[in-house]
């Protein structure tokens, strides 16, 4: 009788466990939805500029899941991104499927398969070999699209994007007012799935590949197998990014599909702090809004500046923003006691 | 019935034969020792059993059936586990997390993506009877990287036993072990189920006669003795190839 009692009580922790993480997540998931809040009501005249950023977020967040948790190093994560923006884009402009959730959907499905097909070719190499696939993926991606210009207007853009009002009733106004919600709730939807997903065990498979393959194999678990299942994942994510960006700008460019996005992907990553997932979100928002702002006062040397920025933190805080704030508060709580 | 049945299992580098028609039975609730001096061809002997390396010629048989093409994981999966030499764990991972994780692959649970194995009871109760076993209840929740090491090699013990093997491959389990704490270990391993049979690769001798009931003697690829813990002492070719001082020494104690 006592074993059963104590065995039931341990089962109600374990649950408590679950639950707490669940309020974690909802946690996050307010102050998500309050800093756009803060953002609609302080800065109506940029709502395009965060919209922006919410697509490059789905794309840090996307980098995360690939380099963060499962520790593959990859310098051409936009490529993905840009398949989704494409297949979106081409969608609307040559086919004239102008909903705005399926054009979402069919960039999910296109980020996927290049996930699927980018991950096929980079698993073959190891450290800088990856790299190295990596960036020939996206350069040959970027060619591919400049090339066909029939489907994507090459390097002038893919215009032609007119999105149909949300479930036939919102339409995308001027300032980008709905374009910032649907953004903002696609957000907190692929946050709290990828929240779950990291859980899971699927993810502690992957978090177990990052730290020991050899010891993942020992237990009869698939290494390729699961890691291109992430990479499925990761690309339905940074594609839905991409699709996000065509649906509220209404163009697609060439630079969606760039080396440069891939590599700056990686900085917000390393800003915000690596493996966290609100890292990411961190991360490109200061990113971005930093280059705004830079950009405005000095056009010509803004990227030395956010160098500098990027050397300080690397150098003083490597855990990034989010590993910053981290011992804070753990200083801070440690302080009171 | 045997559970691991190893038949004339060969293998050359090159001109270096390192493994000469071994052949090696183990059944239930079997306690076998491997050893030889270095160079033997016992890491060669585990990687061809776990397949890691391709045998030339010769079978491995696993509770009857062919494995000698399948991969490592399928033989994992098929009940074959090996521990390793040097600890690999998940640093960042707890040990909880590690036996659950072991559970739930063991399980064909490992692939679900909307779960949470703590809302699962049977992966609960499991996993914690199985920390509790190895006095690890206290650090369930602490990352493997700030755990002590004697502690990571029972945890490398537990987990081995949450993937419930049929047969065991041990690499050198007390390898960089505190003496102190190698009664641990070796309680550890009186925990193992009765019924499963364990290879163990050794150096430590009084570790190994303690635990076998049966001893084989590697050297130069091929097995030179088959026979118990009394008798390897007292045989000449052993002595000659690998116990050397060591029989000596414990002649003269």
């Amino acid at each position: 009788m006592t074993t059963d009692a104590t065995v039931k009580a341990r089962n109600a922790a374990s649950l408590g466990r679950v639950r707490r993480s669940a309020a974690v997540d909802a946690t996050a998931v307010v102050i998500i939805l309050a800093a756009a809040a803060l953002l609609y009501v302080l800065f109506p005249g940029s709502l395009a500029l965060f919209t922006r950023m919410v697509a490059i977020m789905m794309l840090a967040l996307s980098l995360d899941l690939v380099t963060g948790f499962a520790g593959i190093a990859t310098l051409g994560h936009a490529a993905l991104f840009g398949a989704g923006a494409y297949a979106a884009g081409i969608l609307a402009s040559k086919f004239g499927f102008t909903d705005p959730f399926a054009m979402l959907g069919v960039g999910a499905v296109a980020g996927a398969l290049a996930g699927i097909v980018s991950s096929v070719v980079i698993l073959r190499g190891r450290g800088l070999g990856q790299l190295v696939l990596s960036i020939a993926i996206v350069q040959l991606a970027h060619e591919a699209a400049n090339k066909l210009s029939a489907w994507t207007g090459g390097s002038d853009g893919l215009s032609g994007i007119a999105p149909a009002p949300i479930f036939g009733l919102y339409r995308f106004d001027l300032w980008g007012r709905t374009a910032f919600i649907l953004a903002v709730a696609l957000l907190v939807v692929v946050f709290v799935l990828l929240r779950v997903i990291i859980r899971s065990p699927f993810g502690m498979l992957c978090r177990g590949i990052k730290q020991d393959p050899v010891r993942v194999r020992a237990m009869g678990a698939p290494v390729y197998g699961t890691l291109v299942k992430l990479y499925a994942i990761a690309g339905a994510v940074a594609g839905l990014g991409g699709a996000l960006s065509a649906v509220a700008t209404k163009v697609v460019g060439l630079d969606s599909l760039s080396f440069t996005l891939s590599a700056e992907a990686l900085v917000m990553l390393v800003l915000g702090g690596v493996g966290k997932l609100f890292g990411a979100l961190i991360g490109t928002f200061v990113f971005i809004w930093f280059e705004h702002l830079v950009a405005a006062i000095n056009p010509f040397h803004w990227l030395t500046i956010v160098g500098v920025m990027l050397i300080v933190v690397v150098l003083f805080e490597p855990r990034g923003l989010t590993g910053a704030a981290e011992a804070l508060w753990t200083r801070a709580r440690g302080g009171r006691r | 019935m045997s559970l691991l049945d190893v038949r004339q299992l060969r293998k050359r580098f090159g001109g270096l034969v390192v493994t000469r028609d071994v052949s090696i039975t183990l059944g239930k609730g079997d306690r076998v020792a491997l050893i030889g001096p270095n160079g033997a061809g016992k890491t060669t002997f585990v990687n061809l059993v776990t397949g890691h390396v391709r045998p030339d010629g010769g079978t491995v048989l696993l509770d009857g059936k062919d494995v000698t093409r399948a991969s490592p994981t399928a033989r994992v999966r098929a009940g074959l586990v090996r521990s390793f030499q040097v600890t690999r764990l998940f640093s960042e991972m707890t040990p909880e997390e590690h036996i659950a994780l072991a559970m739930l692959q063991r399980l064909g649970r490992s692939r679900r993506i909307f779960a949470d194995f703590r809302s699962m009871p049977d992966v609960v109760d499991e996993a914690d009877r199985i920390l509790s076993l190895f006095n690890l209840s206290g650090i369930a929740r602490v990352p493997v990287g700030a755990i002590a090491y004697g502690q990571q090699r029972l945890l490398e013990v537990a987990l081995v036993m949450a993937l419930k093997p049929k047969v065991l491959l041990l690499d050198e389990p007390a390898a960089g072990v505190p003496s102190a704490d190698i009664a641990l270990i070796e309680r550890a391993l009186a925990q193992l189920p009765a019924d499963l049979a364990v290879l163990m690769i050794d150096h430590d001798m009084d570790f190994v006669f303690r635990f076998a009931r049966k001893v084989i003697v590697l050297a130069a690829g091929g097995v030179i003795f088959d026979g118990t813990p009394q008798a390897v002492a007292a045989d000449a070719r052993v002595r000659q190839a690998y116990l050397g001082s060591y029989a000596d020494d414990r002649g003269t104690a």
